[in-house]
């Protein structure tokens, strides 16, 4: 079970790469989840941010993996739960730390919806981390959020075990505060 | 199907005429039976439905037409029989042989293998020009059903003539109106579920004629046709962020409506007049309803709550406006005036209430339910009574009318790893459901208006 977390780290790392890309929502940021990993760069992202080592506590790798770029949600609520408001305490001093940095939030639903729902739900799970980021010191001009509805499943089974994963927010970093 | 596929070139206009198809009645020949005066009549009720049984030779070649004169024949066949409401009498067991369009028909040939309808026709082809004539009978009452009609246009535009074919003789037969010549925009996907390529795509109701609006670099969300069918409405992540975009069939331009910073726009449809765009902003985390006026740009706030108000549908006379919001605490349906105001929640049953979607015929709202872990598309009366539903499955959603009011189509997605998406449609009676048949998944369907 322990190369489950790993995966996803990696996954996030994929994601993350696209984010100054422009086409990052095309092929190639479709890459975004690949079990095959490496596979998915051949998609046509290019990334300028680069990752950095895990190890440096300035990088975007060590942001993602140490500090936790994601909170889960129970079923079709948007409220933080202690272990999510814990991770973005983290996030946010993180953040103040590294304020070179731009942020996006990402809200994602389920596949237990219908579409515009689930769009309205990732939206406030998305609001719900911004306004907590605020409210340990962010500023709120360094923050965009954008909802997936359920639109970018990183897992795909159909039962709870999967749906817990979806139900997320997820902290995208890239170069230049204030974007 | 064997019917072959026309695939119209990739920057044709998609709905506005790419020739105009010219409607003629055909005088001087025979006396038209009195229009829809013979027993020859289906009842559309909710009562179980014997199909009437039809036969439809192939159409006589007059010139040129070759393999359209079989292909026009059986393109209208298949309408037909995709109803539900009428089976074919296959050609094997036809008795009689159709030479001459002219001519009336042996009435007791075909009455002996009991078809009590017979579409007979001609097709004439020169150069790209193709012309179409009709002629609908009722065996039983030995009359000919409603003038004949005749057709023309481009040879690209067969399937269309034999939609409007299959829609006269439908609409003779039933009283309703029919909905073959019409088009679908739909979204067409690909790839894993969680690598899911989405891109704008529009079919002919019945799934040919396949052409792609967009390509799959960007998400691309729950497209709608202007009721004219010049333009479509659509949420699209090309800028990174949902925003309702709108693109011009024939030049496929788009553009990006009502873009404030901080904000998300989606689940726009279009006012029944197509001036104005009723959809969901999302600020701060809360989704409420706007108008936006196409022409001046004015932008109206419909509702201000805390809750999540979205998908909204016009009514047909343009007067109040169904959607769905959770303000109550669940997903429910509620109906205002289109210029906001007091809401008053018409779903009632248990369960979840979503995407509602006022039939064009204005008596009936059809919706996505979930109840109990399973999804229905469902139909209910504008006053909430009558709830019936259609469907169920693991996920159901987003119910398109067709435009007599008479059939939906809606996204039906299987569970699992391996789970897609796929067209469906279904009567307002909850008979006949079928799946529409796309090359790879495809999901969100919107029905055109009736192609002039």
């Amino acid at each position: 079970m322990s190369l489950l977390p790993k995966a996803l780290l990696l996954v996030a790392a994929f994601g993350l790469a696209a984010c100054n890309n422009p086409d990052r929502f095309g092929a190639g940021g479709a890459g975004a989840g690949s079990a095959g990993g490496a596979g998915g760069m051949n998609g046509g992202f290019v990334d300028t941010t680069g990752l950095g080592d895990p190890n440096n506590p300035q990088s975007i790798a060590y942001f993602n993996q140490r500090v936790g770029d994601r909170v889960l949600f129970p079923v079709d609520q948007h409220t933080l739960t202690d272990q999510g408001r814990q991770v973005l305490s983290g996030q946010a001093q993180w953040l103040m730390t590294n304020a070179s940095y731009a942020v996006i939030i990402e809200g994602h639903a389920d596949e237990q919806g219908t579409r515009e729902y689930n769009l309205s739900l990732g939206a406030r799970r998305a609001a719900a981390v911004q306004n907590y980021l605020i409210s340990q010191g962010v500023p709120a001009g360094r923050m965009r959020t954008v909802s997936y509805g359920k639109e970018r499943p990183i897992e795909v089974c159909s039962t709870e075990a999967c749906y817990s994963q979806n139900r997320r927010s997820v902290t995208v970093l890239s170069m230049g505060a204030g974007a | 199907m064997t019917v072959k596929r026309f695939l119209i070139p990739a920057l044709a206009p998609v709905l506005a005429p790419v020739l105009a198809i010219a409607l003629m009645a055909l005088s001087g020949v025979q006396t038209p039976a009195q229009a829809q005066s013979g027993p020859l009549r289906i009842e559309i009720t909710e009562g179980v439905i014997e199909p009437l049984p039809f036969a439809v030779p192939d159409f006589v070649d007059e010139g040129g037409a070759g393999e359209y004169a079989r292909n026009i024949a059986r393109v209208i066949a298949s309408d037909l029989s995709g109803t539900g409401l009428f089976r074919e009498i296959p050609r094997e067991a036809h008795i009689a042989r159709v030479s001459s369009f002219d001519n009336s028909i042996g009435y007791e040939d075909w009455k002996a293998i009991n078809a009590q309808a017979v579409i007979t026709g001609a097709v004439t082809v020169s150069g790209d020009r193709i012309v179409v004539k009709f002629r609908l009978f009722d065996v039983f009452s030995g009359q000919q059903l409603g003038e004949g009609l005749q057709f023309a246009g481009t040879t690209q535009t067969w399937r269309r003539m034999a939609h409007k074919v299959a829609d006269a003789a439908y609409s003779r037969i039933t009283g309703e109106g029919g909905y073959f010549d019409t088009r679908v925009v739909f979204v067409s996907e690909s790839g894993p579920k969680n690598q899911r390529l989405k891109r704008l795509a529009v079919m002919d109701y019945d799934g040919a004629n396949v052409q792609y609006l967009t390509d799959s670099s960007s998400i691309v969300l729950a497209p709608r046709f202007s009721p004219t069918g010049d333009r479509i409405l659509y949420t699209s992540y090309a800028t990174g962020f949902p925003r309702i975009t709108l693109m011009d069939v024939g030049s496929l331009r788009t553009q990006t409506l009502a873009e404030q910073q901080g904000t998300m726009t989606f689940a726009p449809r279009f006012s029944p007049d197509g001036g104005r765009v009723v959809f969901s902003l999302e600020r701060g985390g809360n989704s409420d309803l706007y108008m936006l006026t196409l022409g001046s740009g004015n932008l109206s706030q419909l509702t201000n709550a805390p809750s999540i108000e979205t998908a909204p549908s016009f009514s047909p006379d343009g007067s109040q406006i169904v959607f769905e919001s959770d303000r109550s605490g669940t997903q429910q349906l509620y109906i205002m005036p289109a210029s906001g105001g007091e809401a008053r929640r018409i779903s009632g049953g248990q369960g979840r209430y979503s995407t509602p979607v006022w039939s064009p015929r204005g008596d009936m709202i059809a919706f996505t339910k979930q109840h109990q872990g399973r999804f229905h598309i469902g139909v209910m009366r504008t006053d909430g009574s009558e709830e019936r539903l259609l469907t169920a499955s693991f996920l159901d959603e987003g119910p398109t009318w067709a435009p007599n009011g008479r059939v939906i189509m809606f996204t039906r997605e299987t569970s699992g790893a391996g789970g897609s998406a796929a067209l469906y449609s279904v009567d307002i009676s909850g008979r006949n459901l079928r799946q529409i048949p796309t090359d790879g998944a495809a999901s969100d369907p919107a029905w055109s208006p009736l192609l002039p």
